[in-house]
């Protein structure tokens, strides 16, 4: 393998978002859209509006955070009475009745997972706009494990869908969810999206030197 | 299709030309140690038989209940959908939607959208309708579909219920478990920079 040396940014070549085919950048700088011949893409040097938009979509997301915790996810009614239970409280209850796997799973799941992942892209985003030449290398594995880890923070929505159905269906209790529950679902996907919009080539863009 | 390609890393886009790889080999970017492409043995044939696996057990998953609650003497039986409708039928509409999409349409329009490219490309043929936009649309819900998610889901509630009730595993729930195996294989096997050039030579 030939070693890579330039961007295709400096070589005028833009590579195509979804199929990866390199083309050449010409019309790009023009006025029309340039579209990728192989699977009909429209082609951008870099994701458009990349830091805007993943700024906006991580502040977003930590405005829906506050409700998706403060607000109960779930709400059990049985023989009358009604008991609203928010994500930590679910934690909680989890850790006193000696479940500790569990209690475990939805808190890094629900708690953790998201917190992390914000904060990471804050600091990819704040280290691209002051163009920190520490580690790039290291910075891209961190935005490849936000990528990787965003999708577990579902597990309670689905924990939520399940126990609706089921105990419902099951008549003795009732289990509605809560209006937490909709905020939760807001912060895992307003998350996923802000990581699709960070384009971690932007972190290798503001390197004075080319990649020793 | 022996011949180099030039290619841009995806994560630094450092610029190769990648020669043809050998079979089972994987090109890293020097850079940023991204991976540039895999070489997968028999990647078509593989990925068509797992693919053609998960649907049959995307199937079954979906046909019969995955978990029982027995409580007095009433047992009562969940699907994958009952869930979904519940939470539509109690207002909460935008979650239901998203728990569909997630964990039912999306696994399945991949699923069927790989079968359709690669069903006429194992004869040689190309699909017949617009092959290219199929793909790019099948790829672009790979981070959307969450089935395995969906299970540490099952799991964590089948915990939390046995407090109540008891909880009895059916059917579906162990097509669910192999499913999950199943769709990560098809995942693994796909090597979509040779879906892309197999497209691309047909048309
Ligand atoms: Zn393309
Ligand atoms: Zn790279």
């Amino acid at each position: 393998m030939k070693e890579g040396f330039a961007t295709a940014l400096e070589k005028s070549l833009v590579s195509c978002h979804s199929c990866h085919l390199v083309c050449q950048a010409s019309a790009v700088h023009g006025k029309g859209e340039m579209i990728c011949p192989r699977c009909g893409s429209v082609l951008h040097q870099r994701k458009p509006h990349s830091l805007s938009r993943t700024w906006a979509l991580v502040i977003a997301a930590f405005i829906f955070y506050i409700p998706a915790n403060v607000l109960p996810i779930t709400t059990v009614t049985s023989l009358g009475k009604a008991q609203s239970d928010t994500i930590m409280s679910g934690v909680i209850y989890f850790i006193h009745t000696g479940m500790w796997p569990i209690a475990l799973v939805i808190f890094i799941a629900s708690v953790f997972v998201p917190l992390v992942k914000l904060f990471i892209l804050i600091y990819l985003l704040v280290s691209v706009q002051r163009k920190w030449q520490w580690r790039p290398k290291d910075r891209t594995r961190l935005y490849r494990i936000t990528e990787a880890i965003g999708r577990w923070s579902m597990t309670d929505i689905y924990v939520v869908t399940i126990l609706v159905a089921l105990v419902r269906l099951g008549g003795l209790a009732t289990i509605e969810a809560g209006p937490g529950a909709i905020f939760f679902a807001a912060v895992v996907v307003s998350t996923m999206f802000a990581a699709m919009s960070f384009d971690p080539r932007l972190i290798w863009d503001s390197m004075e030197t080319n990649y020793e | 299709m022996s011949t180099a390609s030039t290619i841009a890393c995806h994560e630094c886009d450092l610029l190769y030309e990648l020669p043809a790889l050998p079979e089972g080999s994987v090109a890293k970017c020097s850079g940023c140690g991204a991976v540039l492409q895999r070489h997968k043995r028999d990647s078509l044939d593989r990925t068509l038989s797992w693919t053609i696996a998960g649907l049959i057990l995307f199937v079954v998953a979906n046909s019969f209940p995955f978990l029982a609650l027995k409580s007095g003497g009433l047992v009562r039986e969940t699907t994958l959908i009952t869930g979904v409708v519940e939470l539509y039928n109690e207002d909460m509409r935008s979650l239901a939607v998203l728990v569909f999409l997630t964990s039912i349409l999306f696994p399945v329009v991949q699923l069927a959208g790989m079968l359709y490219l690669l069903l006429p490309l194992k004869v040689n043929r190309l699909p017949w309708w617009k092959p290219a936009l199929v793909f790019r649309f099948i790829r672009s819900l790979q981070p959307w579909g969450m089935m395995e998610v969906f299970m540490v889901g099952i799991l964590v509630s089948m915990v939390k219920l046995a407090k109540m009730a008891k909880v009895v595993p059916g059917i579906a729930i162990f097509s669910f478990a192999i499913l999950i195996f199943v769709l990560a294989a098809a995942a693994s096997s796909l090597d979509p920079h040779l879906v892309w050039n197999r497209l691309e030579l047909d048309s």
